[in-house]
């Protein structure tokens, strides 16, 4: 295919993806304003905009914002240095991965959401239950990539360093922890992935504050507007965790 | 003849014991586990039992955690408490349809998608968006566009299903190799027979390795939405005996859900390998 062919088809899926997005936004809009689906179900966008103005030039999303980041920043570092723990150990050893890696990778396969209604027996409703679901949620890819990390270093590596007289220290840091990183910061990623999604998940289940609860109070009064722009705004804040997250994936593992 | 005493019954003299012995040695015992990592596993798996019986036992107060004991051997009550059986049955119901759902939606999109160059540029930035989006955040939207009933947990399963088939059915396709595709239109194959005879059986392994995802997705999005609120699913009765205080149903209904979710895994898995035996070799 000659390039101008290509940049040609470049072009038009770009306008393809454009179009549909400006086709939903026209549909949306003309929906609400012209052929009456009701506004408690679908809000008027120009509304929706104003109410994210509102919101954000309000500063009330602080104290839901605050919780929810601090209820992800606790479950993920507990979840980090456990997972990251409890994998190295685990990988010291083939034997040992025999053992635990199965039993891991098959707790990890079962939706651990269910225990949600158990947490919030043990926990209550407030912050405690949310801590515990991110921390179990975000647990299993981190040390299953831990294992995987330390686990499956080329043997030739380490027998060299060995024969040339590595020390234990010297090993680590020169040897398993510069093959294991990449793998291991892919699983600390994805924790933090998943920690964010179940907390919010969490917050619209059972809450007494955070941005998910919000969201639940918004549409359980009825303020579609509203609840559509703080949607947005959740979504942007996930968005830019994500990009930061896969960001810093990317250039440690550059290094 | 009496000089040694009376001869000892068969089994209680030192050297038969002696030979029974090994079988209960502790050398024997690391041999026979360091052969068997799933005897070990195993083992793990009975420890952590016992601790989480010790810990409800002794440590937890009973209003909060009951011992597996008692939550297996409770287990009938769960089933004869009233609507649980239905409950489950819808749930079950919801599963399976969100499923069915995702996989024919998921497969017609991703082969629509995937096929062509053109489809594929415009449309898969879109659809990996909206894979990337956190559908968590709209749940409340689909309680309010499709009920509190059945329909909303099937739509919410069908979100969090669908994208990983679509995208594992596209990489499936994109990875067939021209010149088989060529060669095929060469011999003269027609849409059809291109299709079941090429990019069918290459798709296979990835389409069964999405349904595995897929599957994961469902029962997420089934049981965020069941919990989140429900009138005849399971969500309702976690709701109920988390308030009433009642560990030992609570425990056995998530036990039997755990399962639920364990063999339906499970299924899809063992279908995966199946079906992707030809490529073995």
């Amino acid at each position: 295919m000659s390039t101008r062919q290509d940049r040609r088809v470049r072009f038009a899926s770009r306008a393809v993806q454009f179009g549909f997005l400006v086709g939903l936004m026209a549909l949306w809009y003309l929906g609400t304003a012209y052929w009456g689906v009701s506004h408690l179900l679908l809000p008027n966008p120009v509304k929706v905009w104003h109410e994210l103005k509102d919101v954000l030039s309000t500063g009330e999303y602080l104290p839901d914002l605050q919780v929810t980041l601090t209820e992800l920043a606790i479950a993920f570092a507990i979840s980090c240095t456990s997972g990251v723990t409890l994998g190295y150990l685990i990988s010291r050893s083939p034997y040992m991965i025999k053992v635990f890696e199965p039993l891991l990778a098959g707790i990890y396969s079962v939706p651990i959401i269910l225990l949600l209604p158990l947490y919030v027996l043990f926990f209550g409703l407030g912050p405690g239950s949310k801590i515990a679901i991110g921390t179990t949620i975000s647990f299993f890819p981190i040390v299953l990539n831990t294992i995987a990390g330390f686990g499956y270093v080329d043997r030739i590596f380490i027998v060299a360093a060995r024969s040339m007289g590595a020390s234990d220290l010297q090993m680590f840091r020169y040897v398993l922890l510069p093959a294991a990183l990449p793998v291991i910061l892919t699983g600390l990623r994805i924790g933090f992935i998943i920690a964010l999604l179940s907390i919010l998940g969490s917050e619209t289940i059972a809450s007494l504050a955070g941005l998910g609860h919000k969201i639940v109070h918004l549409a359980e009064g009825m303020e579609t507007a509203r609840m559509f722009a703080y949607i947005a705004f959740v979504v942007a804040i996930a968005a830019t965790l994500n990009t930061i997250a896969s960001a810093l994936e990317r250039r440690a593992q550059r290094q | 003849m009496n000089r040694h005493g009376p001869i000892p019954p068969i089994g209680t003299s030192g050297l038969p014991f002696q030979a029974a012995r090994p079988h209960l040695s502790s050398a024997r015992i690391k041999k026979l586990l360091l052969g068997h990592p799933a005897l070990a596993r195993i083992l793990v798996i009975i420890a952590l039992f016992l601790l989480w019986e010790g810990a409800a036992r002794w440590w937890v107060d009973p209003i909060f955690l009951s011992p597996p004991s008692q939550v297996l051997t409770s287990l009938d009550t769960v089933f004869e408490t009233r609507g649980v059986p239905a409950a489950l049955r819808v749930t079950f119901w919801e599963l399976a349809v969100a499923f069915a759902m995702s996989v024919v939606i998921g497969l017609v999109v991703g082969l629509a998608v995937g096929l062509s160059k053109f489809s594929y540029r415009s449309c898969m930035p879109i659809i990996l968006l909206l894979y990337g989006t956190p559908q968590v955040t709209i749940l409340p939207l689909f309680i309010l566009y499709f009920g509190i009933g059945p329909a909303s947990k099937i739509a919410f399963g069908v979100s969090h299903g669908v994208f990983p088939i679509i995208v594992t059915t596209v990489a499936g396709v994109q990875n067939i190799k021209p010149i088989l595709m060529t060669a095929a239109r060469s011999m003269g194959a027609s849409h059809w027979q291109l299709f079941r005879w090429v990019i069918f059986p290459h798709m296979i392994p990835s389409f069964f390795a999405g349904m595995r995802l897929g599957m994961t997705g469902v029962l997420l999005g089934v049981l965020l939405a069941e919990l989140y609120v429900s009138t005849a699913g399971i969500g309702y009765f976690t709701q109920m005996f988390t308030q009433n205080f009642d560990p030992t149903k609570l425990l056995g209904l998530i036990s039997v859900l755990a399962a639920m979710a364990i063999i339906l895994n499970e299924i899809v898995r063992r279908a995966e390998v199946y079906f992707a035996r030809w490529r073995m070799d």
